[in-house]
């Protein structure tokens, strides 16, 4: 009973579902924000009635999910104060100056723009409308940016100084905080994964529709969008990901022996990938493993014969520097979350591209599993984000900010276990329905196909779209 | 005037504009079962806050922002302390934001009707709370010497808080039937303007024993001229809305809202969460806010930011002046 009600377990399921939930919606915004900007500046450009249609379809799954996005992240930037008091005293003069930067700078801006976009169709002159859905797309990467900093920020902490007599984090260069290297890596590999999840999006609607042999005049290029979007931000995403790799081994060397869950030190041709173990990954005994050799030391090091650290020696080192201690995070999780993360990234830039090659000059595929594998690719793609962030904060751990705060010294000193345990479960329940309504109205939306849009103007040739309200 | 207190005074700013804007939306979303009398009507009514009611629940997130940047020890006490109520009131925005994107999803009745009942709930809740919050705030709480809250959910519960939400609830209820008179056509106008000449009459006795309680107990001299101006400025929205003048009735309600919360902030000054038990573990300007250097990069950003947020805002506003009729929602695609 005692555990059940221990408030820093509570808070820390809390913090890690209501985050994942929240960040389920965070890369579609990103990533279908930008492609219904694309879709709507194809329309503007060459007034094609299909592209108009193309906008509207995805701008309202769009709309849909941004609904979501928005709702949970009030959680979050409450969530700091209610649940975690102690790492806001501790951290609010360098961490609150992000956040506070991306509400005026970038949430103002998008919530703004977005009003304008979806009523404003008939009230803004075609131009300037099309203006506010790129305003909207720019708003929720600048917001992105801002919150990744303050992020990196917990697992490389620059550009403060210890306070001794307040016991707190003290900025002293905002510059610094900013250019963290490790937000530098993570802001365009997390943009980058969020158009692949974007793409995932795009190519499974598209694909239920021509699985059907319908909607062939929309969902055609679309489909060819999405496969492309998909291909260019994969190799993006792989890109940015190995600068991420060089900059988390520089700053945290054991995430990435949690990672590989390597247990001592290795060098060169030792230094080698696992792409898959089977026995218990905490290492005490490998039955079974394929290995890339080299292939960790480049990931860490970008040369053939660099070394990576394991985590006994990582482990006395921390716990001679820092006091006695654990400081290994679940290796199950960390393992396995980073190749999935990987793998599934992996396995879409070749689903892509052999979606190219079947469906080239015009042909359609007749077998029911290719249109399959197509409509899972959102699903997939959204899970690789996921379990990337998972790695990305449960390899943190124990550390809230890294070497300055561990987690469970950041929990409210006077927040009871009952009442985080009544706002656990209250957020799980609101979180589950609506996570039910959410995709039953997205599966709907798909269904439905894009809307008609209207006859063009037999004078300007142009279409004039219809008012929209709620 | 040194940062810290410009920066009390950019928060006190921040939820002018909060209390402004979502306060009247919130209005609105309580009206519906008094204004609706069919779906139509229920749809034009929340048609007129369609466009802006994201914008202006935004100001409450930078408000929040703000106070984590500039006063940590003030958001991890008030945030830790009034859970349940910011609980609360979480679950009621994230119930009524989906609402009014959902509710039109389908065409069937009972699940417009779900989404009406969110959106009802959804606006009272937090126009309630939040009033019991800030009297809170003023009236001051136990703290322990970490500046940690040591009451609970009943601590907060007290006569003088539930004045202050049944304050808010009412005025953000009177300031949203103007709104709706002033955005709808007909006879829901009408209907408006009337149920704002009965809810105005209750505002003012319920609002004029707040205040007078709260400027008994804790006021200050710019307490009384803030509070002046908003009582006047409270009459005064309730008799032009009689005589149908409901541009200057909704203004000057704006203004009523916004320097009552001025009030509130000026008694609180320069305490930002005073100690009910012992005012030495008093949070105040000084002991809660940032260093200086953060103060002065945040206030540069602020600064530089919050006039063009008011120019985009307030364009928002022109673009979609004009009244929403019932004609033109059925004839609209719903998006
Ligand atoms: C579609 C999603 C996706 C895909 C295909 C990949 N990633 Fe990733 N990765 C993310 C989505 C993601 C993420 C969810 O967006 C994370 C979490 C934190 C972050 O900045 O991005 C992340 C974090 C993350 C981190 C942790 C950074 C840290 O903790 O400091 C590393 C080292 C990598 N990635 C490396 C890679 C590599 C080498 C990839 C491919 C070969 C890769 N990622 C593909
Ligand atoms: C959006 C993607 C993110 C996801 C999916 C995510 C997920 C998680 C998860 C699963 C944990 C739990 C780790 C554990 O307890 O073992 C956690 C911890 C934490 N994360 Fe994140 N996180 C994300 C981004 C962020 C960002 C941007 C911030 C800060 C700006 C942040 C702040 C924290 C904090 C303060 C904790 C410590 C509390 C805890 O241990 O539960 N997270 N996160
Ligand atoms: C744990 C830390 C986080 C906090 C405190 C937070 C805060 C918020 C808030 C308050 C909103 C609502 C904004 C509105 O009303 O328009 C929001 C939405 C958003 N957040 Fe988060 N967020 C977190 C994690 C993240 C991460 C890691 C990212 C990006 C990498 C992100 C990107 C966004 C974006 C793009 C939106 C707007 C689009 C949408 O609503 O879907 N957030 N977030």
């Amino acid at each position: 009973m005692n555990d059940l009600l221990d408030p820093l377990l509570l808070a820390r399921w809390q913090f890690g579902l209501t985050t994942v939930y929240h960040f389920l919606f965070v890369p579609i915004t990103i990533g279908l924000a930008t492609s219904t900007a694309v879709f709507q500046t194809a329309w503007y450009r060459t007034g094609k009635a299909e592209y108009l249609r193309i906008t509207r379809f995805f701008g309202n799954i769009f709309l849909i999910n941004f609904a979501m996005g928005v709702v949970t992240g009030i959680v979050q930037e409450f969530q700091f104060g209610m649940n975690w008091s102690e790492y806001s005293r501790f951290v609010g003069d360098v961490f609150g100056a992000p956040l506070a930067m991306e509400g005026l700078l970038a949430f103002f801006f998008e919530a703004t723009m977005i009003g304008l976009w979806i009523f404003g169709w008939d009230k803004l002159p075609r131009g300037i409308h099309l203006a506010t859905i790129w305003a909207t797309a720019i708003g929720t990467i600048l917001s992105a940016y801002f919150i990744l900093a303050a992020n990196a920020f917990m697992q490389n902490p620059v550009g403060f100084e210890l306070n001794a007599e307040s016991g707190r984090a003290e900025l002293v260069d905002i510059g610094a905080l900013l250019t963290n290297r490790v937000a530098l890596a993570a802001f365009p590999h997390t943009i980058a994964a969020s158009f692949m999840v974007a793409a995932g999006l795009i190519i499974s609607a598209a694909a239920w529709h021509l699985a059907r042999n319908q909607h062939i005049d929309t969902m055609r290029p679309a489909l060819k969008y999405g496969l492309w979007l998909m291909i260019g931000s994969g190799i993006l995403t792989t890109l940015f990901g190995d600068q991420l790799s060089l900059a988390m081994v520089a700053t945290q060397p054991m995430k990435m022996a949690a990672a590989e869950a390597t247990f001592d030190t290795v060098c060169g041709a030792d230094a080698s990938f696992s792409i898959f173990t089977l026995g218990t990954p905490d290492g005490s005994s490998e039955l079974f493993s394929i290995r890339i050799p080299y292939l960790l030391s480049f990931l860490s090091t970008h040369t053939f014969d660099g070394c990576v650290e394991g985590i006994n020696d990582l482990q006395a080192q921390y716990t001679q520097q820092f006091g006695p201690g654990d400081y290994t995070p679940i290796l199950w999780v960390t393992y396995w979350a980073f190749r999935w993360m990987i793998g599934l990234g992996l396995l879409h830039v070749v689903i892509a591209v052999v979606g190219l090659w079947v469906t080239r000059k015009g042909r359609m595929p007749k077998q029911a599993w290719v249109w399959k594998v197509a409509i899972w690719s959102f699903p997939l793609s959204l899970l690789a984000m996921s379990v990337g962030w998972v790695f990305t904060e449960m390899g943190r751990q124990p550390w809230i900010v890294f070497s300055l705060m561990k987690t469970e010294s950041g929990v409210s000193p006077y927040v009871t276990g009952l009442e985080v345990l009544i706002s656990l479960v209250a957020f799980t329940l609101i979180y589950g329905i609506l996570a039910v309504v959410e995709v039953r109205l997205i599966i709907q939306a798909i269904r439905k196909g894009p809307p008609e849009v209207g006859e063009p103007d037999p004078e300007t040739g142009k279409i004039e779209p219809a008012t929209t309200v709620y | 005037m040194d940062l810290a207190t410009l920066w009390f005074w950019i928060v006190a700013f921040l939820f002018v504009g909060y209390f402004v804007l979502d306060g009247f939306d919130f209005g609105v979303g309580m009206s519906l079962p008094f204004l609706g009398k069919d779906d139509t009507d229920r749809r034009v009514l929340i048609n007129t806050i369609g466009p802006v009611w994201d914008l202006n629940e935004t100001w409450v997130i930078v408000a929040g922002a703000a106070l984590f940047a500039a006063f940590p020890e003030w958001y991890a006490t008030l945030f830790s302390g009034f859970y349940l109520a910011l609980l609360l009131i979480l679950l009621a925005l994230i119930a009524r934001g989906v609402s009014f994107e959902y509710r039109h999803k389908r065409p069937d009745s009972k699940w417009k009707a779900w989404f009406d009942g969110m959106i009802v709930v959804g606006s009272a809740v937090p126009a309630l709370l939040w009033g019991v919050a800030f009297a809170n705030i003023v009236a001051g709480v136990p703290l322990d010497a970490d500046h940690n809250f040591t009451g609970n959910l009943f601590t907060l519960l007290n006569p003088y808080a539930l004045l202050g939400g049944l304050t808010t609830l009412l005025l953000f209820f009177t300031h949203g039937v103007v709104f709706a008179s002033l955005k709808t056509e007909g006879d829901l106008r009408e209907r408006a303007r009337r149920l704002a000449v009965r809810s105005g009459l209750i505002t003012i006795v319920v609002a004029a024993s707040f205040l007078l309680w709260t400027g008994f107990a804790f006021g200050t001299f710019w307490f009384w001229v803030f509070a002046a101006v908003a009582a006047l400025a409270l009459i005064g929205g309730w008799l032009a809305n009689l005589r149908g003048a409901e541009g200057i009735a909704f203004t000057l309600l704006a203004i009523t809202v916004a320097t009552a919360v001025l009030a509130l902030f000026s008694a609180l000054f320069p305490d930002v969460m005073p100690a009910s038990n012992d005012p030495a573990n008093s949070l105040t300007i000084e002991n809660a806010s940032s260093t200086e250097y953060t103060l002065t990069v945040m206030s540069w950003v602020a600064l530089f930011t919050l006039p063009i947020v008011l120019l985009y805002q307030g364009w928002t506003y022109w673009v979609f002046r004009k009244r929403v009729s019932r004609a033109s929602v059925e004839a609209a695609v719903a998006h």
